[in-house]
């Protein structure tokens, strides 16, 4: 249901959308420009030596060699994988555009209605957006564009959040409160607010969504730093594996070609997962936006991978918000009907929650109807006071309310203390114990049975609560509640955890406990008094209802408000650690089958025996040669999809998930390349190229 | 191959793996100073230590002071070891008036003892005088010994730690190492060695006439001490020249197995230290495992290799696998599971010549080295460069669980990747570098003796050794120039301490980190899964970077040699 809403607004671009690739080609070649490509060192010392052999060739061509067929293709090939590796990237980032492209129509030109005198609201000047400072105060009415990030100072009004959330249905935004919060770009429908703007021109949320899916402002996470380090270290290892080949050859009397040399050095240096490393950072935030997750960070999506326990409100996430009434029991002598009638008579003028859960209830499990009310019905509506709600009929006193006040009421009618049955209170206590809220019916001064009403756990946040466990991720659910009603329920929705007559204090106590022990910790919340929890978490998830300084507190702002995204981002955080772990696994294990390509074509010519070496039977060294280089460009395009969809998570624990994933990838990555580098071995000789 | 081949191997393996809880667990007490059957006679002494040296043994120190404190200590050893070659001539206990040590040669010989290298460019019996074998040479195999075993545990402790500032005291530890581990053992061992018949005398060397009636001088000395912790410490500079194949340094059957019994020992109980100092045996037990597939794949290379000769031998009639350079006392299986031991453990003493095995035999010997010295290793150092290639391993596939990667608690990140990294590479800058160095070079040429890739195997083999802080060495290259003196050291030195600085630096930042308590989430490092992955790790990571060097080698010797062309 969720993810209808979200895909009708950010339409997933297709892998293969012309769109993207066109002018993601274009960029492939602009990216050649070494300034930009040293960001990314393995790509930066893949195209010095293309340029060295780049070089070279032309050397070999202005002083007419007799053949440089095969190094002109060497060299053809090794642009081509700098190419592709860019290529990569830009269609990461031609995706992220192209979201961003939508975003950035709704800031348009905003006209802002500043005001002067700071005790004075009513005389204001007009300026551009642009143009506001934090601290400014500016006015909004109906129809006017909310020119920036802020906070409403007085008024009420209706807000259209639609260019943000995609929701069209207005939200209240309202001084003070948990509601104050309003966003640059969402539009005014009615009323009149004044909002004091927090945000500096440039860097409103919107400006920061927008240079974040563009992957402008894309900084390395932390695991991406280690990682380009290994690669880096890897590069390293295999200049002196490469570099030092000249003087043995040397000394068993064979020499070797630069290129041929260089073509095994880019063989061997981790070009594929180097290639695509930026892609997959840009992919992943681009995938957590298209969640409607909005991150401040690329760290904090990392993180969300790490996360030990979730924190969950229980309202809203772990179940519905209201109590509603699951059951009806009768006492004996009563029958289920009759005492579902009379509840559903007496509930009819309670528009509270509970009074139309009970309702529906009626109807839907005891098949009750009800019948137009006639003249002679006389409604008792529910008030707090006396907290129960009824009617009057043919001289049947109906009620149900909290079971004090039906005692109270049938006392009333009666006329004296009226005893209940063993049953009734039996029934109460019961209700009480696991949690729920047992109401009373009466008829008169007869006692008919209890209502049970409860706090309904969500259809399938069970299963998903088990899933989070095989992830190895323990959730602990918040209440208001007490501890009676929180086990109950915490049992019902299999939470791990729970934390009972949660205090902003508790929560903040609880995550400092974990984090002490060395867990990391993810919570969502909302209101002013989580932020100081939403801060010290070290993934703060904060709803887009939610008041300034809550989102300020987080790292992420979930546009949809929907509290159990949490586990989303989990999922998108693994799934971004494990891409990168897949294919730099891979990128390694490939490197067996090229060095049984290369290596045998290298020293054949001054040590025949060595052909023993060449397994994969490859028909010449130059083919050998030539269709390893081939495959190291080619694979890089190959894997652009995977990069970009990422690697499928599934929870089925760490162990499981590593044999499947090191099968794959580990296994894959060192047979595949034999099977390939064959292939275009028999292409390559068929085709005479070599 | 035979079955009682076989079951000489299997009988080993079984004593090793009976001996790592033991070891182990005395080992995990005396370091974390507890009470052990020896600390009625020991603690005395080890307090009077620590009163002279005014050391306080609860003052621990962070990564970079232990680091100080151990490099200080071996300037120290070093300044020592020189000034005693230098002036042995001069010095009591000389008996064979030996003289002193020219200076390029008493420079790497320094080195060599102090990085536990022990490469020899010298002959033992025609060089140094008793005091030097005695105070200098074996001195260092204790130090250099009980600093690989401190290091390897101090590294433990930064795993074992959480939230902490210290790794140890570097001054305690290599107390507590010499004292409590290395001195009752090597007593033992030594007096297990004499009993079989080796020399430990301070008297001069005997001079014999022949049955043919020539006169014949038998160097003796005092043998049986050093040859003890020469093994158990994983040294291997022999008493003589011709080393474990000498029959005073190595008499029977018996004293060869106990031999090889000791170069393992302590490598190996260390892993078991590593598991019960981070709360779960089964993580020592499952390095041990890696250590151990590569070790029996090794070994049944080599003993195969051997085993099966070569065509020309078999043409000749000399069937019965290649026994060129072998003590017939020893025989093949011996010799072949010496050779891979020895190399494993960069011990590098050695029985046979691996000059002369088969270029596959010899090749397995080449290689252990060039993982740089992992499987079991040098007695801690082999833990140590172990981890290292673990916390790749772990890097690399753990992020493939989805998170970031983990090892017995630790977050590995950037900086122990880095440092891991950097560890890593001197292993090939050394050996391919002075090795492409030394080829193209004239006066290094010239000492190679025999031609083709088998000359090249002896120069890779060389600086392999040295790098890898083995010492052994392929025989037929003439070590003992100015050019491969000074290079070697360089290569020793590097391989040394380029290695040990980054561990430590590792440690200082794992004791630092918080624990993280396991989860369904965690890549299990227990399993066997985690065991192949780590070897399948060191092969392509540390292995196949010598792929070129080694199919110019002994890889092209051995296709050669089944075609009929020796070198």
């Amino acid at each position: 249901m969720e993810t209808s809403k979200i895909r009708k607004r950010m339409p997933v671009t297709t892998l293969f959308d012309p769109k993207i690739i066109i002018p993601a080609i274009g960029h492939a070649f602009r990216k050649l420009d070494p300034r930009t490509l040293a960001r990314n060192p393995v790509m930066f010392v893949l195209e010095m030596v293309t340029l060295l052999t780049t070089i070279l060739l032309v050397r070999d061509i202005v002083l007419g060699a007799e053949s440089f067929g095969f190094e002109f293709q060497i060299v053809i090939w090794l642009w081509f994988t700098v190419l592709f590796a860019n290529f990569a990237e830009a269609v990461a980032e031609g995706r992220g555009k192209a979201q961003a492209d939508t975003l950035r129509k709704t800031r348009t030109e905003t006209r802002a209605k500043r005001i002067l005198l700071p005790d004075n609201y009513e005389v204001y000047q007009g300026v551009l957006a642009e143009d506001l400072q934090a601290g400014d105060l500016v006015v909004c009415e109906a129809g006017d564009v909310i020119p920036g990030d802020g906070e409403v100072i007085e008024g009420i009004a209706s807000v259209n959040e639609a260019a943000i959330t995609g929701e069209s249905a207005p939200v209240i935004r309202e001084s003070g409160g948990d509601r104050s919060a309003v966003t640059g770009g969402t539009t005014v429908i009615s009323d009149r607010i004044v909002i004091r703007i927090t945000s500096s021109p440039g860097s409103s949320f919107l400006d920061r969504m927008i240079k974040l899916v563009e992957g402008a402002e894309r900084q390395k996470t932390p695991n991406e730093i280690a990682l380009n380090i290994l690669l880096v270290g890897l590069t390293i290892i295999f200049v002196f594996a490469t570099a030092t080949i000249p003087s043995y050859a040397a000394y068993a009397g064979g020499a070797i070609s630069v290129v041929v040399l260089v073509a095994l050095f880019v063989t061997l240096i981790p070009t594929t997962i180097g290639a695509l490393l930026s892609a997959i950072g840009i992919a992943g935030m681009d995938r957590l936006v298209r969640f409607n997750v909005l991150a401040m960070s690329g760290r904090a999506v990392e993180a969300a991978g790490d996360v030990d326990t979730l924190l969950l409100d229980k309202t809203g996430t772990v179940t519905f918000g209201n109590r509603l009434a699951a059951e009806i029991i009768p006492v004996q002598g009563v029958t289920e009907k009759e005492a579902a009638e009379v509840a559903l008579l007496a509930s009819i003028a309670d528009e509270t929650a509970e009074g139309r859960s009970i309702v529906t209830l009626a109807e839907s499990k005891y098949d009750i109807y009800r019948k137009p009310a006639t003249n002679d019905h006389k409604f008792i509506e529910f008030s707090a006071t006396t907290r129960l709600s009824g009617v009057d009929m043919n001289g049947r006193k109906l009620r149900k309310g909290a079971v004090d006040s039906v005692l109270k009421f049938a006392a009333d009618e009666a006329g004296k203390l009226v005893t209940e049955s063993s049953g009734f209170r039996a029934t109460v206590d019961k209700i009480a114990r696991s949690g729920g809220t047992p109401l009373g019916l009466v008829e008169n001064d007869r006692l008919l049975g209890v209502i049970h009403l409860k706090d309904v756990v969500k259809p399938d946040v069970r299963e998903r609560f088990a899933a989070l466990r095989r992830m190895g991720i323990k959730t602990v659910m918040i209440t208001g509640d007490n501890p009676v009603t929180a086990a109950a329920i915490a049992s019902e929705a299999g939470v791990d955890d729970f934390i009972a007559q949660a205090t902003p204090e508790d929560k903040l106590r609880y995550i400092r406990d974990e984090q002490a022990q060395g867990r990391l910790i993810a919570m969502c919340g909302d209101g002013t008094n989580d932020a100081p929890a939403l801060a010290q978490a070290d993934v703060g998830v904060c709803m887009q209802t939610g008041t300034q300084a809550a989102r300020e507190a987080g790292n992420m702002v979930d546009l949809d408000s929907d509290p159990t995204k949490l586990i989303e981002v989990v999922e998108i955080g693994k799934q971004l650690l494990m891409t990168r772990g897949a294919l730099t696994t891979f990128s390694v294990a490939n490197d067996v089958a090229k060095y049984f390509a290369i290596i045998p074509a290298m020293f054949v010519v001054f040590y025949p025996q060595l052909q023993v070496l060449n397994i994969m039977q490859l028909s010449t060294p130059q083919s050998a040669i030539l269709s390893a280089i081939i495959f190291n460009a080619l694979i890089i395009v190959a894997l652009i999809p995977l990069a970009l969809k990422g690697v499928k998570y599934r929870p089925i624990g760490a162990a499981s998930l590593l044999r499947r994933n090191l099968l794959v990838y580990g296994l894959g990555g060192i047979v595949l390349p034999f099977l390939g580098i064959k292939a275009i071995d028999l292409l390559v000789t068929a085709m005479h190229l070599a | 191959m035979t079955v009682i081949g076989w079951l000489q191997i299997l009988l080993f393996c079984a004593i090793i793996a009976a001996l790592t809880p033991l070891l182990g667990g005395y080992m995990t007490r005396v370091f974390g100073g507890e009470r052990t059957m020896l600390t009625p006679v020991l603690r005395p002494v080890e307090l009077a230590l620590y009163r002279v040296a005014g050391i306080d043994e609860r003052q621990e120190q962070g990564w970079l002071a232990y680091t100080i404190a151990m490099l200080l200590f071996h300037i120290g050893g070093f300044l020592i070891l020189y000034v005693l070659m230098r002036f042995q001539g001069g010095l009591p206990f000389n008996p064979a008036g030996q003289s002193a040590v020219a200076p390029d040669l008493t420079f790497n010989t320094t080195v060599s003892f102090i990085t536990n290298t022990n490469w020899q460019n010298y002959g033992g019996e025609s060089t140094m005088s008793y005091l030097v074998q005695m105070l200098g040479l074996t001195h260092q195999n204790f130090l250099s010994a009980a600093t690989g075993i401190a290091l390897a545990v101090a590294l433990i402790r930064g795993f074992a730690r959480a939230s902490a500032k210290t790794i140890g005291s570097f001054w305690v530890d290599i107390t507590r190492c010499t004292l409590y581990v290395l001195l009752p053992i090597s007593v033992a061992a030594a007096l297990f060695l004499v009993w079989q018949g080796m020399p430990q005398t301070l008297g001069p060397y005997v001079d014999a006439t022949t049955l043919e009636g020539a006169k014949q001088t038998i160097a003796v000395g005092p043998v049986a001490s050093q040859v003890a912790i020469k093994m158990l410490g994983t040294n291997g500079g022999g008493f003589f020249n011709a080393n474990a194949a000498h029959p005073f340094e190595n008499p029977t059957a018996l004293s060869n197995f106990l031999q090889i019994i000791l170069i393992f020992a302590l490598g190996a109980a260390l892993t078991n230290v590593f598991g019960r100092m981070v709360g779960n045996q089964r993580q020592g037990w499952a390095v041990l495992a890696a250590m151990g597939v590569l070790f029996l794949a090794g070994v049944l290379v080599t003993y195969w290799a051997e085993a099966a000769g070569t065509h020309t031998l078999n043409a000749l009639g000399l069937t019965g696998g290649n026994m060129e350079g072998k003590e017939v006392r020893f025989g093949i299986v011996a010799s072949a599971l010496f050779a891979v031991v020895t190399t494993a453990a960069s011990c590098g003493a050695v029985n046979a010549m691996h000059d002369s095995f088969t270029a596959l035999g010899g090749m397995i010997p080449l290689i252990n080295m060039q993982l740089g010295e992992i499987i079991v290793g040098g007695v801690g150092a082999g833990l140590y460069g172990m981890l290292l290639f673990v916390v790749l391993t772990v890097f690399v596939a753990g992020l493939m669980v989805g998170r970031t990667p983990e090892y017995v608690g630790k977050k590995v990140e950037a900086k122990e990747v880095k440092m891991a990294m950097l560890a890593i590479l001197i292993l090939p800058l050394m050996i391919l570098g002075w090795t492409a160095i030394a080829v193209v070079n004239p006066l290094a040429v010239a000492s190679i003796s025999n031609a083709g890739p088998h000359g090249f195997s002896e120069v890779l083999y060389a600086y392999s050794s040295q790098t890898g802080n083995n010492g052994s060495a392929f025989a037929g290259l003439t070590g003992n120039t100015l050019f491969y003196n000074l290079t070697g050291a360089v290569a020793m030195f590097v391989g040394r301490f380029g290695m040990i600085i980054p561990t430590m630096a590792i440690a200082g930042s794992l004791a630092a980190k918080k624990s993280v308590p396991p989860s369904l989430g965690t890549f299990p490092t227990t399993g066997t899964l985690f065991v192949g992955l780590l070897v399948g790790v060191i092969l392509i990571v540390g292995g196949l970077t010598f792929f070129p060097a080694l199919a110019l080698g002994p890889i092209v010797e051995q296709l050669a040699m089944q075609a009929g062309t020796v070198f």
